[in-house]
């Protein structure tokens, strides 16, 4: 295995630009001729657009076009990613999303222009000009109230402003309920997971660019998975042949589910850079991202759980309503679905669940998956109402998680919300959390906190998550309007180097160092060697993008396909120059070598041999090293894991402090340890800013609270603990060839409640014995008036 | 418009500026140091950060022509001589101190502002210094950890290497 193999925490290559500032992200890109442009948002919440005077915009100076959302009105939706069908067997509501506004405006920041000048300033001052009469409608904030008020309605042609209402699994209900009623105990929570804002730190940015002479568009942006952005574009809003299109999705500074979607700026730059027959450019400012970034969670959420007196899980039910914004953004109604739904079981053994969710419009962002998607609000949701319940029956809260995990033996298990854990071992990762957060020596602490005045607390979740949705077919089934598979193409060019091309993006998460180690690895090359070719749809031959921790369960196992295929096609190459049997071509080390002699030829000889064929089976076998795999996953992978938090709380203002937090997770294999701490610390920082410190609000009138970071609190260094990080504890995933599980959205999805029941902890241990729930972020104001109730 | 001229990264440079341009735009733009990042239009999340006659600025916070006759340090400054990445550069990378690289380059300054006037940082300082640098990657551990580590101090000890 060469050193830089799998298993190696390899330093990233790629960190060597980002350092010395030659990243090169959209906004780095020029092009000749560019234009600028500048979008017009509504600055009201709801109204209807009676007209757009761009007259005195358009005779300012530099103005080149100003299009409006009339301009827009023939071209399709930007279409939701999966069908969800209601309870009743109804069809999912699903009104179009414009381009640009056109007839209402649904939420701030909703764009209903677009204004391209040859400066970026002159754009902004004309933007300033458009003149928009709009009248303004009342607005529906509050996801109960639009439920609720009839005839109050975000798209006019829905009353009651739902999506859907989704029942998982219906047919369980009637048994779900039975339990419910026979149980001799149940513990009821009402919580909120609150919206966040993704805060990729780079923005949105789009450049269109059409070339007259051929009719092709190319579009660069800032996107997690450009071939599904040019799906979107091409058949669904533009109604171009795909093969017109061109995506490149550049550096890309981060996206957290934020990028995935494809937004209409996008369709706005290309239709007005062919207009004008050249580039348009437009970089998105701060305030933009905070007005028009898909937000994340937004679910208010009564679940509750039904146990014997010995805490054993008999039951579990949940009503959720879930706030969809003004548009059903793409992966918008899987989210509170397939990938929140399914979850519910959590590691546990519970053996009837049942879950309802109600998709609600509003004069909101529209919201959409945000790293962890679905199952941090399953997991928040599960993880908090076992503390509850721990509490109330007196019982220990790992005791009684331990007692209903589901054991090693049971694989594979089938949960009653439709899943097939294929792996895992929960009191592995319990026991080491236990070991490395030194629970045993809690009370000491605890007691160092009180002589310094403060309340100290700890809060465990032991999580799962279902990770590289998969399979095709069965998520087709449950009503994805996708394939959820990946491509790779891996190149051996003559001289022996090695090009990937990979439907993953990376955007962070250091594809460019980790694929090639795992070609090194089963080439037996120098990673070195191997480069990795990506964000491009003209460069790579398809994908589905990095999101859902999918990029190594399945684009990596893509790539192992293919490099299986480029050794069996040097086997047969070997055979041929060695003169024996195919079947006697063995490949370990870089090298093919005739079983049981000495006789043999390194990678490159083959490689060379098979673009200079002069001693080559050119009768059976075509020149050339290069093969292209398409892989779909038999399953899901299922990380799961133990955290705990532990916390101070200042009882004079209510200030939570998180003293240290302690992560064991089940990633299976992990073929870079580096790369995946370093996920893993993320993800958490993201869930403790989300317990602690974000949120985005709304005030009635549907205006934003938090657009900008003088009033979204971002976690900084300052605010964050060292986090211990452990991987040791693996089951490798059983159906992908790697055994890896994927580890990008753990920490998000399992920081959350441990953060919550800490401070839950603390309190009651110090004598506030009736807080039994404090909502997300736990601010030192709420802390402090729970403390004071 | 007007004509300005400075120092940056140790080169004589000029060009022709609005009262409104941003030492920020006039780096990346007039310039082409697009390492320089724009992250926010608040002045809070760091990514601009610059050396403005030793000091460390947001350069979105400074007009160019208030840095006229300055002497600037950007990001494509801060590598030796030879090329090769600064003690800075080289234990961010050590120790994966970034991940999609966009706040970076602000931190790489900030650090290098630090360890300027603290060159044995303790971990509150350091998280207390880097307030004014927002990270949504990494979680802030291993940027941490990184400027420690330039310090010349042994992080070994430090959680989950
Ligand atoms: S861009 Fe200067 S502080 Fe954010
Ligand atoms: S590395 Fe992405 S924001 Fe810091």
């Amino acid at each position: 295995m060469p050193k830089d193999g799998i298993g190696a925490s390899t330093v990233r290559r790629e960190d060597v630009r980002f350092l010395t500032g030659k990243g090169r992200y959209t906004a780095d890109i020029n092009l000749r001729h560019q234009t600028y442009a500048v979008f017009c948002r509504s600055d009201i919440a709801h109204g209807r657009i009676n007209s757009i005077d761009t007259a005195a915009a358009m005779a300012m100076p530099g103005v080149l076009a100003i299009m409006t959302g009339a301009d827009f009105a023939a071209m399709g939706g930007n279409p939701a990613g999966w069908h969800i069908p209601s309870r009743d067997g109804s069809a999912m509501r699903e009104p179009k999303r414009p381009v640009l506004a056109h007839g209402k405006v649904r939420h701030v920041g909703d764009a209903y222009a677009i204004v391209v000048a040859e400066t970026l300033e002159q754009a902004r001052d004309a933007a300033a000009a458009v003149n928009a009469d709009i009248t303004e409608l009342e607005a529906i904030v509050d996801m109960a109230a639009a439920v609720a008020n009839p005839g109050h309605r975000v798209h006019d042609e829905i009353d009651g402003n739902l999506a859907f209402d989704w029942g998982w699994i219906e047919d369980n209900r009637a048994a779900v309920d039975a339990a419910f009623a026979a149980a001799p105990h149940v513990t009821t929570l009402e919580l909120t997971n609150n919206r966040l804002a993704p805060n990729a730190m780079e923005t949105r940015a789009s450049i269109g660019d059409y070339d007259p002479g051929t009719g092709d568009y190319k579009l660069y942006t800032t996107s997690q998975n450009p071939h599904l952005s040019r799906l979107l574009i091409a058949a669904f809003v533009m109604g171009i042949p795909e093969n017109k299109l061109t995506v490149v999705a550049p550096d890309v500074g981060g996206g957290f589910g934020s990028k995935i979607y494809h937004y209409g700026e996008e369709a706005a730059v290309l239709a007005a850079s062919k207009a004008l027959e050249r580039p348009v450019k437009w970089v998105a400012d701060r305030s933009e991202a905070f007005l028009s970034d898909a937000h994340g969670r937004d679910h208010v959420t009564k679940i509750q759980l039904a146990l014997d007196k010995q805490g054993n899980f008999l039951a579990l039910r949940t009503e959720t309503l879930a706030n969809v914004g003004a548009y059903l953004s793409n992966f918008s109604t899987a989210t509170p679905t397939f990938l929140h739904g399914t979850l519910m079981a959590g590691p546990y053994r519970t053996p009837l669940v049942y879950v309802n969710v109600k998709a609600v419009f509003t004069n909101t962002a529209p919201v959409d998956a945000y790293r962890g998607a679905g199952r941090p609000e399953a997991t928040y949701s599960i993880e908090r109402v076992i503390d509850k319940a721990a509490h109330e029956l007196g019982l220990d809260p790992l005791a009684i998680r331990r007692q209903n995990f589901i054991q090693p033996d049971q694989y594979p298990y089938t949960t009653p919300v439709g899943l097939v854990y294929d792996t895992g071992n929960y009191n592995a990762t319990l026991d080491k959390m236990i070991e490395l957060a030194d629970i045993a020596g809690f009370e000491k602490r605890a007691a160092a906190s009180k002589a310094k005045g403060k309340l100290r607390g700890i809060g465990y979740s032991t999580w799962i998550e279902a990770c590289g949705i998969a399979p095709s077919n069965l998520v087709g089934v449950l009503g994805a309007r996708v394939g959820l598979y990946d491509a790779a193409t891996v190149r051996v060019n003559a001289t022996g180097n090695i090009s990937v091309m990979t439907g993953a993006h990376s955007h962070g998460q250091g594809h460019e160092t980790v694929f090639p180690q795992i070609v090194a690895d089963m080439l037996g090359v120098p990673a070195s060697s191997v480069d990795i070719v990506h964000g491009d749809t003209s460069k790579i031959p398809f994908g589905m993008g990095s999101y859902g921790s999918r990029s190594l369960a399945v684009c990596g196992t893509a790539i192992t396909k293919a490099v299986d295929k480029i050794i069996a096609k040097g086997k047969k190459i070997a055979a041929h120059m060695l003169e024996a049997a195919e079947g006697d071509i063995e490949f370990k080390d870089g090298k093919f070598s005739v079983a049981g002699t000495d006789k043999a030829k390194a990678f490159g000889e083959i490689a060379f041999s098979a673009y200079v064929p002069h001693n080559y089976p050119l009768e059976t076998l075509e020149p050339g090293l290069e093969e292209t795999a398409f892989y779909d996953p038999a399953n899901f992978t299922y990380p799961a894991g133990a955290y705990a938090c532990e916390v101070e709380v200042d009882p004079d203002t209510g200030k939570v402090t998180v003293e240290s937090f302690t992560c064991a997770d089940d990633f299976g294999n992990v073929i870079n340890p580096l790369i995946v701490q370093g996920q893993v610390h993320g993800g958490v920082a993201q869930g403790i800013g989300q317990a602690l410190l974000e949120n985005v609000a709304y005030d009635a009138q549907g205006q934003l609270l938090s657009g900008s970071y003088m009033d979204y609190t971002m976690p900084r260094a300052d605010d964050l603990p060292f986090y211990t990080v452990d991987h040791s504890c693996n089951t490798p995933c059983t159906h992908n060839p790697l055994g890896v599980k994927g580890c990008g959205e753990a920490g998000a999805i399992g920081s959350p409640p441990a953060v919550i029941n800490a401070v839950v902890n603390a309190l009651q241990r110090g004598g506030h014995k009736a807080v039994t729930h404090i909502e997300m972020p736990a601010t030192p104001a709420r802390v402090w008036a729970a403390m004071n109730a | 418009m007007t004509k300005i001229s400075m120092t940056v990264n140790g080169k004589a440079v000029s060009g022709e500026v609005e009262g409104r341009t941003l030492l920020s735009a006039f780096l990346r733009e007039e310039l082409g140091l697009r390492g320089t990042h724009i992250g926010c239009d608040t002045s809070q999340c760091g990514a601009c950060a610059v050396h403005l006659d030793g000091q460390l600025v947001k350069s979105c916070t400074v007009l160019a022509m208030d840095a006229a006759g300055g002497a600037v340090t950007s990001i494509e400054g801060m590598q030796n001589a030879d090329g090769s990445l600064s003690v800075i550069q080289a234990a961010f990378q050590e120790h994966h101190g970034l991940q999609c690289g966009f706040c970076t380059p602000g931190m790489v300054m900030a650090t290098a502002a630090l360890l300027k006037v603290n060159p044995k940082p303790t971990e509150a300082e350091v998280r207390h210094h880097l307030e004014g640098n927002i990270c949504r990657c990494t979680g802030y551990h291993n940027i941490v950890k990184a400027v420690l580590a330039a310090s010349g101090q042994d992080v070994s000890a430090i959680a989950a290497e």
